[in-house]
């Protein structure tokens, strides 16, 4: 607990604005999405209201870091303050994994009739079988092709070894995966205040998180057009789309992130050897989604 | 840093400052408290006699949801926030909370948030009425319109709940005066710490939630739809992963305010201090293995129905060191009974009995009789009223006159302590026997055979909401003509905030303190 004056800002207008802006894009959602016309219009609206608030908290914080208004102890704070939000994002993809780990093992099985309640599988879903990739719904083993809610045609299940090289989630991990060894490269360079290197390393690691959703969104294309699996494709198309989904979610975050990183150090010369906790931030986020991907790769696809 | 408050309604937009936001949070959640009270005076008045008499069933459920929405996430948890924004600061010796732009945020999304979630009581369909734990399918096949916003308005609320608990963590991670180690911060900082550790770890979860409704709602996924693979009970595990956590969130602070008020009116140290921590740390832990015990009756495995059994009667052990500590503080102590002395010892005694009731739902072959009775429902209000609520009453008490400069009327003080301790009793504990009489809850008709009881809850419910009109009153009161309070407010009283002037000054402690 050092000494010395930690610093408090004087009032400021962002937190009510902030607040204001991320009302109005949920509420603008919400509107949208019950039918309202003007949904997209407050939604849109929030949305810029919000990003311009953010741009702005963003550079005042910069600028005062700048100033050297930052003491190491409230440096210290953003530290914890970076590493619990990113524990609370590891919570948040733990729901989603809990899901699918819950319906393969467990849920699947019961409605086909495994476990102390089977019996009833007879009554609701005859004909049920349980497998994973679920191709085939419980309302289709019952209603044929008048069921409503219909499995996917094909999946997205490991191709085996042979088919390995030619199989896009591969080298999605393979991209993911180098992009966090170049992140922690530009993170050595700056340590010892090599600009040049630095950029090179971040601007190679932005490059490839987008050419890794350029590639997933291919993926989903391919998925819609030709395997006829969609986000409505029973809980296969359901659990795929929405982890897939929330962790492409926060690749484009990551990207963004990384992106303005880049563009502060090439335009700016921000970030130096001792003080590049922006761009550190940035990283562990990146490592983080990393993380997150790996998990994805195995529990998703390799054995999905 | 400027010395004094800025002048006029800027003050309270733009304020950066730990004592306004906290005073923010505690008015925010005292108007949500009144709001949600309403709701349950509807609650009691249709439920005064058997038959539909005032409301529609429809509008009945309506307000089951919104009372319990509500009070859990409008009253309880930002009262709380309040709670700490006020003391962990002044507690720890720090200038302030670690990040307080965030601060203001994590506040001012409040308003935002309940002002849309009470505007669904005007939509059409009628606002979210599938009950606060908001089971699927009724909170989505069967929803009404209305359920959109609600998941929006849970989102956003979880948000500022995640930016307030990181808000808390990094101030006592990193704010503490020098010489204030861990093992010497005040109770209610170290409950706060634990509870700051459990909502960053289970708000994500509740947005994960609300997450799979608003898709299975809106874009056909299949999460909680048996007909495309999905599972119902998949909502239930998910929602409780966050709920139970969550209800601990709700009373761990609790702990932290009792823990530093018997103290001082027993003139005794803490008994057992590390046991309390310790204790609080395990409690916090058992919360994460215990969920499925709410879901008792759905079908679990006769296996999962053992462990979640054996591990909620775990928690029963910590909670029992505590409530021993409690008592062994006040053993032998020069006991006098002020207001927040009265309203802590009816804690120790009325949250015990909610615990053992709590103990008896946990015994998975007996519950499937309590089940969705009214039992559970005496069970969970006297953990939380005479839990969550009088622990906040008695800090509001305890902590006032340091807050505003000026001392309570303690002949009101104790009015409305015993109006509130004859009034909630009077309402809740006939709760335990019609509900053991086999009385659903969440239902606005009943069969004869209830009515007694109910007539001597809807009484005792008329009672307890009177009493707290009353504690406004006295707090309005105090902060505009109360009699001057000295620093020390009470004899003794361990702790640094009380070592700074009454009122505290805008800013305290901008050179951190040295603490022995």
């Amino acid at each position: 607990m050092s000494g010395g004056t930690y610093y408090v800002p004087e009032q400021s207008k962002l937190p009510i604005w902030a607040s204001f802006g991320l009302f109005l894009t949920v509420f603008g959602a919400a509107n949208w999405m019950n039918g309202n016309s003007y949904g997209p219009w407050l939604f849109f609206a929030g949305g810029l209201t919000f990003a311009a608030v953010l741009w702005n908290w963003f550079s005042i914080v910069i600028s005062e870091n700048m100033a050297g208004m930052n003491s190491p102890q409230l440096k210290r704070s953003y530290v914890m303050g970076m590493q619990w939000f990113i524990f609370s994002e590891v919570m948040f993809f733990a729901a989603f994994f809990g899901a699918l780990f819950y319906i393969r093992t467990l849920a699947v099985p019961w409605l086909a009739g495994e476990g102390d309640g089977g019996a009833s599988s007879e009554l609701l879903w005859p004909g049920f079988n349980a497998e994973w990739p679920l191709m085939t719904t419980p309302d289709m083993a019952v209603n044929g092709e008048d069921a409503l809610v219909k499995g996917p045609e094909q999946n997205m299940s490991w191709p085996g070894f042979a088919g390995l090289l030619g199989w896009l989630p591969f080298w999605n991990t393979v991209i993911l995966l180098t992009s966090s060894v170049t992140v922690h490269f530009a993170h050595t360079a700056i340590k010892s205040d090599k600009r040049k290197q630095f950029n090179i390393m971040l601007g190679v690691t932005v490059l490839l998180g987008f050419i890794f959703l350029i590639l997933q969104a291919e993926e989903y294309i391919h998925a819609y057009t030709e395997l006829g699996l969609t986000l409505e494709s029973g809980i296969y198309g359901t659990t795929f789309f929405m982890l897939t989904g929330f962790h492409g979610a926060h690749v484009t975050m990551g990207t963004m992130m990384l992106l303005v990183m880049w563009l502060r150090s090439i335009t700016k010369g921000h970030f130096k050897s001792d003080d590049n906790f922006g761009f550190e931030a940035a990283s562990w986020y990146w490592h983080f989604v990393d993380v997150v991907w790996v998990g994805l790769f195995f529990a998703v696809y390799v054995f999905g | 840093m400027a010395h004094g408050p800025a002048k006029g309604i800027t003050r309270w937009l733009y304020t950066t400052n730990h004592k306004d936001i906290g005073s923010m949070y505690l008015w925010f959640s005292f108007a949500m408290f009144f709001l949600g009270g309403i709701f349950a005076l509807v609650i009691r008045a249709e439920l005064f006699q058997p038959g539909l008499q005032i409301v529609e069933p429809n509008f009945f459920n309506q307000m089951t949801t919104m009372h319990g929405l509500v009070m859990v996430f409008g009253a309880v948890m930002p009262a709380f926030v309040g709670l700490a924004n006020w003391m962990i600061p002044m507690q720890i010796g720090a200038p302030d909370m670690a990040l307080p732009r965030m601060n203001n945020w994590s506040f001012w999304i409040l308003p935002f948030a309940f002002a849309m979630l009470s505007s669904t009581l005007f939509m059409e369909g009628g606002a979210p009425n599938f009950g606060w734990t908001f089971y699927a399918p009724l909170s989505t096949t069967y929803a009404p319109p209305s359920v959109t916003f609600f998941i929006f308005a849970v989102h956003i609320m979880g948000a500022s709940s995640i930016m307030g608990a990181i808000n808390i963590i990094a101030t006592i991670m990193n704010m503490r005066a020098p010489g204030m180690t861990y093992m010497k911060m005040p109770l209610f900082v170290w409950t706060w710490l634990i509870t700051a550790f459990l909502l960053i770890a289970v708000m994500p979860v509740l947005a994960g939630v609300v997450t799979m409704m608003l898709m299975d709602i809106h874009f056909g996924t299949s999460f909680f739809d048996a007909a495309g693979g999905g599972d119902p009970v998949l909502f239930q595990h998910v929602f409780w992963f966050f709920g139970h956590p969550e209800v601990y969130i709700m009373i761990l602070p609790a702990f932290g305010i009792v823990s530093a008020i018997i103290p001082t009116f027993a003139r005794k140290p803490l008994f057992g201090y590390s046991s309390m921590v310790y204790a609080t740390a395990a409690i916090a832990f058992l919360s994460f293995v215990v969920w499925a015990h709410h879901m008792f009756t759905v079908g679990l495995p006769i296996a999962g129905e053992l462990f979640f059994m054996w591990a909620t009667m775990l928690i029963a052990v910590p909670t029992g060191v505590k409530i021993f500590n409690w008592v062994a503080t006040m053993f032998k102590g020069a006991m006098t009974f002020e207001t927040p002395m009265l309203f802590s010892i009816a804690f120790v005694i009325l949250f015990t009995i909610g615990g053992f009731s709590g103990l008896m739902l946990a015994i998975a072959p007996a519950d499937f009789q309590y089940h969705d009775t009214y039992f559970v429902v005496a069970h969970f209000h006297y953990v939380l009223v005479p839990g969550a609520i009088f622990s906040i009453t008695a800090g509001v008490y305890y902590w006032l006159p340091k807050w505003c400069g000026n001392m309570y009327n303690e002949t009101m003080g104790k009015m409305h302590f015993w109006l509130a301790f004859i009034g909630l009793n009077v309402t809740f504990f006939p709760m335990h026997f019609s509900g053991l009489a086999g009385m659903p809850r969440r239902i606005p008709d009943y069969n004869m055979m209830f009515a007694d009881w109910n007539m001597i809850s809807s009484v005792g419910a008329f009672l307890f909401g009177a009493a707290q009109v009353m504690f406004l009153y006295n707090i309005i009161a105090t902060i505009v003509s109360g009699k001057k309070a000295t620093d020390e407010v009470w004899e003794n009283p361990e702790g640094l905030e009380w070592t700074v002037p009454s009122p505290a000054p805008y800013h305290t402690f901008e050179t951190p303190p040295e603490y022995k």
